[in-house]
């Protein structure tokens, strides 16, 4: 079974892929039958992905040696596209865990998605982004990985827009799909240009070429350019500033499919994609720190807005945009293996927040505003300590997952500060705040909709099972999840890591403030929004502080300025070239296809239907042919003079 | 020299089956000839089986007279699929319109076998006859329908013209013959390679250029292709597009590049410039046509244009592209016209206009018209593009001017194609009611349509298959 594992890994991807096929052709007009199909594809790829996980984390060769095998694709002299699998410990964890959570959906869709006129559609959106996102993580090329990202960013579209008949749904859907694409471009220029320079796009012989870049004649500097080119792509797709602008918009697709975006798939395609790309960003310190960077400050960034947020869903959009800044930190101080970690924990605590957010939503028939709920943990006990669960991992408490990652990524950046990276000081600050900040508007959110006075006009009932199942299963993994990357036991980084493995010595002291951050963050919200019934030091702190207030309830007004930005300068400028198109391109096109099409009404009446005029035709022709070519041409024509 | 009859088994069996069919439908009532055609489907399935099963037993008949190699059995193949697909496709359209004439069925594995003949011929003779025993079976077919007034004019048309063309085509061979001394294609080579050009030998290779060049229709040798294509029975014009004219390129490419590649530069700006012609006027004159069969007549011509391009490199590339898009061609081609032949059986209409609504009526044809004509438009991801790709990447040094037409003249196509699509997905259709396409038809559309998409997103295997074909073809 592992050995057929290992060797089938492409079949991971695959079965959603015909799942989707079924369902679009076959299967469509038979809900229940489209849901066994797309949960029975995505189980089969989630107990592959488990063998091929006992294949390769029983067997360390793999770590040094990653397992490809691949296909000729297409090609041509000099580029030769192969599609390929590549499993090393990374894509294997990557391609468990995302078979794992999209599964634990999809059985949560049965339940929240009950009775939806689409729900066929549904679930074959679901399958289809399933596969794109598991053919991403397989891939053993660049190329291949880029129309699996497409595949994704096609997805999204898809299913944050599902709602078709909502306004705001299909405007949140565009808004995705454009601003990913905005990411996407720079990327394809990042991957037009190192397959230019280095001639492929396969990611081991990269890996070969890119640390010799001198021999193949280009400068440190345009290697940064083009690491920085493939670094908007992720800024793009893992929601980096200043391109988050989507992700929170992207809450009006149904509440699986925010899970599924937000924790295991899409968002983090960003940060694997620079992790499997991190020998090229190793290569050059710049495009590191501006990774480092990006990182840290969007992951404050978005803290800073998630504290003042009333819709559930959008505080944990943007603790989501704010725990990406943190892995992307991770990564761009050199550590695959904590941006990785983050990522492993991150899935299940958010997936599981999501789904119970969903579950909230779905007792209280779409009320999304925290300031409306309240005490709901009496009637949804499952869903409420599971979110509390939830709650625990992300703000940092031992020994729940997001504990022992969060502290991995300090630890290292911390690491980095002390190597001689003077500014890795103010990276650390801001990663520590982040945490102090993660943890209040957390415990806000928790202490607002589940603690407190229950609301007389709100009538919460428990989900069906097969709602809360999902729940249970991601909370004790929310839990326990983090205990395999202890800094006692390691057995994570000595998997998962790039260049040497990290053995850093439990650092007590960064720990205990970690902890003490956290506490401090729930205990602010248990004063503010627990104990302080009437909520009146929060209403106040507010009046007292209007302009900060409004400036984070704004999100810093980043859509605003975009949208100036579009109706002066951009729409300036297009209405200059739309007269330039009406009046020159236009004319210039209409003229052609005029003459073209009049040259075809013309041509047409050579054809007479005349047998004589067809014979003439055809003799005229070998006539004219062979005089051109007898004395056309200089040599011929001395032949036919006679052969001098 | 021992004569190895085992190479010529697909030859054989056609041969067997033709007589068979032909026999069987003398004996069998009159009121139970329907079976006959998938009898011939059954029989062209299995010769199809022995010729795939065989494609590398190759050899040399009659010192180089007759050439079982791999060029000539990927010929072959595409030849068999594509009799395979016309007759399976339009078993409802012959029985309406063409009526319970059992000779159609033999004739058309008739014309088969004189293809498979073309492409395995290695000198005039064989050569000569395998072209006339196509082009008689097609003067027949094309006349079949002959009560109806287009039909027989079409063939009339046909049986004069092909005739003209075939008197250019023989006196061609005897003037190259003349000059050469010999009739063996590989004999002709080394001749000319020890002679050079010679007056002869130019006006020798203008009158092949001219006949081969009526065979594909190529500009100034297409005018008697619109109308027939108009006035034949549908599927007879698929089979006249699809079969006659990759019979007529295999024929091309083994006499121009296996025969007389010494000469590369006397005929290599004469094909360039059919070929320019044939984008160039095919494609203007298909759009202001409002008879479909009448517009993929033009379209053909563009297509050949195409191809010819291959021939102007006159390398294995070239080969390769060229045999990549007659495979390709036979699957857009044969998809198009079934549709047209299904259409027809319910509407008697072969007018753009009455397509208006199609794909409320039908929704499968219309989607495979719509894949079909926009693979020949050369649209990514179908297998157009694919095979534009390769045609165009092999054009060499000072031919550039010639890939720029292509691609200018694609871009017009695509104006008279979607505008089919746009007749048959926008308008309302003015009678509702279903189209039935039977099963066969069906099963036979949906080849065409997979086809076209996987060959357009996954080339390898056939571009390996194509390319190893072109190899086998400089071995002589």
């Amino acid at each position: 079974m592992v050995q057929f594992a290992l060797n089938h890994a492409w079949l991971v991807p695959l079965l959603p892929a015909l799942a989707f096929v079924i369902i679009v052709f076959l299967t469509r007009p038979w809900p229940k039958v489209s849901s066994t199909v797309s949960i029975a594809a995505i189980l089969s790829s989630f107990v592959l992905s488990s063998s091929i996980a006992y294949g390769v984390f029983t067997n360390p060769g793999f770590i040094e040696k990653p397992l490809v095998y691949s296909l000729r694709w297409f090609g041509m002299e000099g580029f030769t596209v192969h599609v390929g699998v590549m499993l090393d410990p990374t894509s294997t964890m990557m391609l468990f865990m995302v078979s794992m959570v999209a599964t634990l959906i999809q059985i949560y869709s049965t339940g929240y998605m009950e009775g939806d006129p689409q729900y066929s559609v549904f679930f074959s959106y679901l399958s289809l982004f399933a596969a794109s996102m598991l053919g991403l993580v397989i891939s053993s090329n660049l190329l291949q990985m880029f129309v699996m990202w497409e595949l994704v960013g096609l997805c999204s579209f898809l299913l944050i827009g599902f709602y078709t008949f909502k306004i705001s749904a299909r405007e949140a859907a565009k808004k995705a799909f454009i601003t990913t694409r905005i990411g996407d471009f720079g990327m394809l220029l990042g991957l037009l240009f190192l397959q230019i320079v280095f001639g492929t796009l396969d990611l081991t012989e990269l890996a070969q070429r890119v640390p010799a870049f001198e021999q193949f004649g280009i400068s440190l500097g345009l290697l940064t350019l083009i690491a920085i080119l493939l670094f908007i792509g992720p800024i793009g797709k893992s929601g980096q500033f200043p391109l988050h602008v989507w992700l929170p918009d992207a809450m009006e697709g149904p509440t699986p499919v925010s899970a599924l975006i937000h924790a295991a798939t899409m968002v983090v395609a960003g940060v694997y994609l620079v992790g499997r790309t991190l020998f090229l960003f190793a290569e050059v310190p710049g495009a590191m720190e501006v990774v480092a960077f990006t990182g840290a400050f969007t992951a404050l960034f978005a803290a800073t807005i998630a504290v003042t947020q009333r819709e559930i869903k959008r505080i944990l959009a943007y603790s989501t945009v704010s725990q990406l800044g943190y892995m992307m930190l991770a990564l761009g101080v050199g550590s695959l293996s904590a941006s990785m970690f983050h990522l492993w924990t991150h899935a299940f605590f958010k997936a599981l927040m999501f789904l119970g957010a969903g579950s909230v939503l779905h007792a209280l028939h779409h009320k999304a505003d925290v300031w409306d709920m309240g005490g709901l943990i009496k009637k949804m006990p499952i869903t409420g300590w599971t979110f509390v669960v939830g709650g625990l991992a992300i703000a940092g408490i031992p020994p729940f997952a997001g504990f022992w990652s969060k502290d991995e990524i300090l630890a290292v950046t911390l690491e980095y500060a002390k190597h001689g990276h003077t500014l890795g000081y103010v990276l650390f600050l801001m990663a520590t705040f982040t945490a102090f900040l993660t943890a209040f508007y957390m415990w806000r959110m928790i202490f607002l909709a589940f603690f407190g006075k229950e609301k007389p006009e709100n009538h919460p009932h428990e989900s069906p099972w097969n709602m809360t199942f999902p729940l249970i299963v991601l909370a004790v993994l929310a839990a326990v999840g983090g205990l395999i990357g202890t800094p006692w036991a390691n057995w994570w980084s000595r998997w998962i890591h790039f260049g040497q493995p990290h053995h850093g010595e439990p650092a007590i002291g960064l720990m205990l403030l970690s902890v003490v951050l956290a506490l401090a963050g729930i205990g602010l919200a248990y004063l503010l929004y627990y104990k302080d019934e009437e909520k009146r030091t929060a209403q106040e702190l507010a009046k007292r502080y209007p302009t900060l207030y409004r400036i984070s309830f704004n999100k810093y007004y980043v859509d605003e300025l975009y949208q100036w930005f579009t109706r002066t300068v951009v729409d300036a400028g297009a209405n200059v070239l739309y007269w330039f198109d009406i009046h020159v391109v236009d004319g210039i096109v209409n003229g052609l296809a005029g003459i073209t099409k009049t040259s075809g009404k013309g041509l047409r009446y050579l054809q007479t239907g005349k047998l004589q005029t067809y014979a003439l035709v055809f003799f005229v022709a070998v006539l004219v042919i062979t005089v051109v070519l007898a004395f056309g041409d200089p040599t011929s024509a001395g032949i036919m003079g006679g052969g001098k | 020299m021992s004569f190895d009859f085992s190479l010529l088994t697909t030859e054989l069996a056609m041969f067997v089956l033709g007589l068979t069919t032909f026999v069987l439908g003398l004996v069998v009532p009159s009121g139970s000839r329907r079976g006959l055609g998938s009898f011939a489907v059954l029989g062209l399935l299995l010769v199809l089986g022995i010729t795939v099963v065989n494609r590398s037993h190759q050899g040399e008949l009659l010192n180089g007279m007759y050439l079982v190699d791999g060029y000539a059995a990927f010929f072959k193949i595409l030849f068999l699929m594509a009799a395979i697909l016309v007759i399976f496709g339009s078993f409802r359209y012959v029985d309406q319109h063409v009526g319970n004439h059992f000779e159609y069925y033999s004739t058309v594995i008739f014309a088969t076998l004189g293809m498979i003949v073309m492409a395995s011929a290695g000198d005039f003779i064989t050569l000569y006859l395998g072209m006339e025993l196509m082009t008689i079976s097609f003067i027949i077919l094309v006349a079949f329908r002959f009560i109806e007034g287009k039909s027989l004019e079409a063939g009339i048309k046909y049986l004069l013209l092909a005739a003209m063309s075939s008197a250019v085509t023989l006196y061609g061979l005897s003037l190259v013959y003349g000059a050469t001394g010999t009739i063996i294609i590989g004999q002709v080579a080394q001749a000319v390679a020890g002679g050079g050009a010679s007056p002869l030998l130019i006006v020798g290779l203008t009158m092949l250029v001219a006949g081969l060049g009526f065979k594909v229709a190529a500009v100034p040798f297409h005018m008697w292709s619109p109308d027939v294509y108009e006035g034949a029975p549908t599927p007879v014009t698929s089979f006249l597009a699809v079969g006659s004219k990759a019979a007529s390129f295999a024929v091309l490419l083994r006499l121009f590049i296996g025969g007389l590649a010494e000469l590369h530069g006397q005929w290599a700006m004469l094909v360039a410039v059919l070929a320019a012609l044939s984008m160039l006027i095919g494609n203007l004159v298909a759009i202001p046509q409002t008879n479909i069969k009448r517009m993929l007549a033009y379209s053909s011509i563009a297509q050949a244009g195409y191809i010819l391009v291959g021939l102007v490199a006159a390398t294995e590339a070239g080969i390769k592209g060229v045999m990549f898009y007659a495979f390709l061609y036979v699957f857009a081609t044969v998809g198009a016209f079934t549709v047209v032949a299904a259409v027809y059986n319910k509407i008697h209409s072969d007018e753009i206009a009455d397509y208006a609504g199609l794909v409320q009526r039908a929704p499968l044809a219309a989607t495979v018209m719509l894949v079909c004509l926009l693979s020949m438009a050369g649209i990514p991801p179908l297998a157009g593009f694919v095979g534009k790709f390769y045609l165009f990447k092999t054009v060499v040094e000072g031919y550039m001017w010639l890939v720029y037409l292509g691609l200018i003249m694609s871009m017009v196509s695509v104006y008279y194609y979607l505008r089919v699509v746009l007749v048959m997905f926008r308008d309302d259709p003015k009678d509702p009611s279903p189209i039935e396409l039977g099963s066969a038809t069906t099963l036979t559309l949906f080849i065409a349509l997979v086809t076209t998409i996987v060959l357009g997103i996954y080339p390898g295997p056939l571009a390996e298959v194509a390319n190893m074909a072109a190899q086998s073809f400089f071995l002589h």
